[in-house]
């Protein structure tokens, strides 16, 4: 057994998921393809979006993966520290806006 | 300013450690060889094309030391190219009609005999001669205030390296002030003509990673340079070529020192592509050094790798037909060239 769940190298195996279930994985591979070609939106605009649900998800693999993406099509360190903050907003904003939850239920049951 | 790999006593100045590090780990055991990946395509022996590309190597003096730099070059650099070299190689052009000469160095302006070489260039015809200017050179020295106007004269295309339309990265890889002494200078090739809209007087820029991460796609770099250069800088130029870096000289010393090799080499090896095979530069180009010796290409040039015909290696010995039916030498840093869209002097190949 491994002595760590993460292994940087397991990156490079993502492939491998089709090993134990081809058909389906050979769906997801085809439809992130398609998903992360140039659109609506360009491939830098996905590239960062990416970048912000890495962290949001906090998937270590798409951290590594996302970087160096945003690295290699120029995105600036600038670009991609505020992609993060995007997420980081919106995840403690999420976490916020159920405070108004909070409050309901203590309004409620209080004199 | 850091110094070269020569100037420092680095061990990897010395060319045969090069070659060590990459006949290494990863090749011996987990990833396939150049020569492994070309045989199954039919690609080897690796053989050249017509020669379209007569690539001059001025000497390895520049003013700049940048981090990346594969040619080793500095201010402590002496190796220069001689007027007796210089002749011959215009001997050699009048006679076979190469259409293009791309000059570079180091800083190939810092050569004495740069500009009477461009005037005896340009009276035999070549058809494009090119000057890989690293920009910081034209305000390096009052002599060289007016290279823009030179190069005009005499219709020079003009490819400069800009590795990042900002100064943080730029200035990073190339040198403090180097951003800014850069804009200066395309300001002024823009003033004379070059790199704008519909101008003969061609102006394009050279990216390349400013790290061990590979280029993406040069349409896309090419487009937010653009956009950032004229917003910020109101610079115009025609267009970018994305270069990997090629582990050799400083750019290995880079990985090995950042603990980048392996995964960098495993980086190019994935990416191959076989469809950039057919448009690597040492199909159509002669790289020839300061003193004469020809080589299948720049980087080659720099592991000491001449071209493979013992008896047509310098130029004082030029045949072409020797030329073209040479078997082009091979590493694993051509795996530099394969990557992606590929990789060349002018830019993606794929």
């Amino acid at each position: 057994m491994e002595k760590s769940y993460y292994n940087p190298k397991d990156l490079k195996k993502f492939g491998d998921i089709a090993d134990f279930e081809p058909k389906l994985a050979e769906k997801f591979f085809d439809y992130y393809g398609e998903v992360f070609k140039e659109g609506a939106l360009t491939a830098r605009e996905k590239s960062l979006i990416a970048l912000a649900v890495a962290h949001t998800e906090m998937c270590p693999y798409c951290i590594d993966a996302y970087t160096e993406d945003a690295l290699s099509k120029g995105i600036s360190e600038a670009q991609m520290m505020e992609a993060v903050h995007v997420g980081a907003a919106i995840k403690s904003g999420a976490t916020l806006v159920h405070g108004v939850q909070m409050m309901n239920k203590v309004k409620k049951q209080s004199m | 300013m850091i110094k070269s790999l020569k100037a420092s006593g680095n061990k990897l100045a010395m060319i045969e450690n090069q070659l060590k590090v990459l006949a290494g780990e990863p090749f011996k055991t987990e990833l396939p060889t150049f020569v492994e990946k070309l045989k199954p395509l039919n690609q080897f022996p690796l053989k050249p094309n017509k020669l379209e590309i007569f690539q001059i190597n001025l000497g390895y003096m520049c003013n700049q030391v940048c981090k990346h730099c594969h040619v080793d070059a500095g201010p402590d650099r002496k190796e220069i190219m001689t007027k007796e070299h210089l002749v011959r190689c215009i001997e050699i052009l009048k006679v076979n009609k190469i259409p293009t000469v791309d000059l570079t160095g180091g800083a190939p302006e810092m050569n004495p005999l740069f500009r009477w070489f461009v005037e005896e260039l340009s009276k035999i015809g070549v058809q494009e001669i090119i000057v890989r200017s690293n920009l910081t050179i034209i305000q390096a020295n009052k002599k060289h205030y007016d290279l823009p106007e030179f190069f005009k004269k005499h219709n020079v295309h003009v490819v400069s390296s800009l590795p990042y339309y900002q100064a943080g990265k730029t200035d990073a890889q190339r040198g403090d002030g180097v951003f800014a002494k850069s804009i200066k200078a395309l300001q002024e090739l823009n003033a004379v003509g070059y790199g704008l809209e519909g101008s003969d007087l061609k102006l394009d820029l050279v990216y390349n990673p400013n790290g061990a991460f590979l280029p993406s796609d040069q349409g896309e770099l090419e487009n937010e340079f653009k956009k950032n250069l004229k917003k910020d800088f109101d610079i115009d130029f025609h267009n970018l070529f994305a270069i990997t870096n090629i582990p050799i000289s400083r750019f290995l010393d880079y990985l090995v020192a950042s603990d980048n090799y392996e995964e960098y080499m495993e980086k190019l090896v994935m990416a191959f592509n076989p469809a950039a095979v057919d448009g690597v530069m040492c199909k159509n180009t002669i790289s020839v050094d300061w003193d004469g010796y020809m080589y299948d290409c720049d980087f080659n040039q720099m592991l000491d790798m001449k071209v493979a015909d013992k008896s047509a290696q310098h130029i004082n010995d030029f045949d072409l037909e020797k030329l073209a039916a040479r078997t082009i030498l091979i590493n694993q840093h051509c795996y530099g060239c394969t990557a992606g869209a590929g990789s060349s002097c002018q830019g993606t190949v794929a």
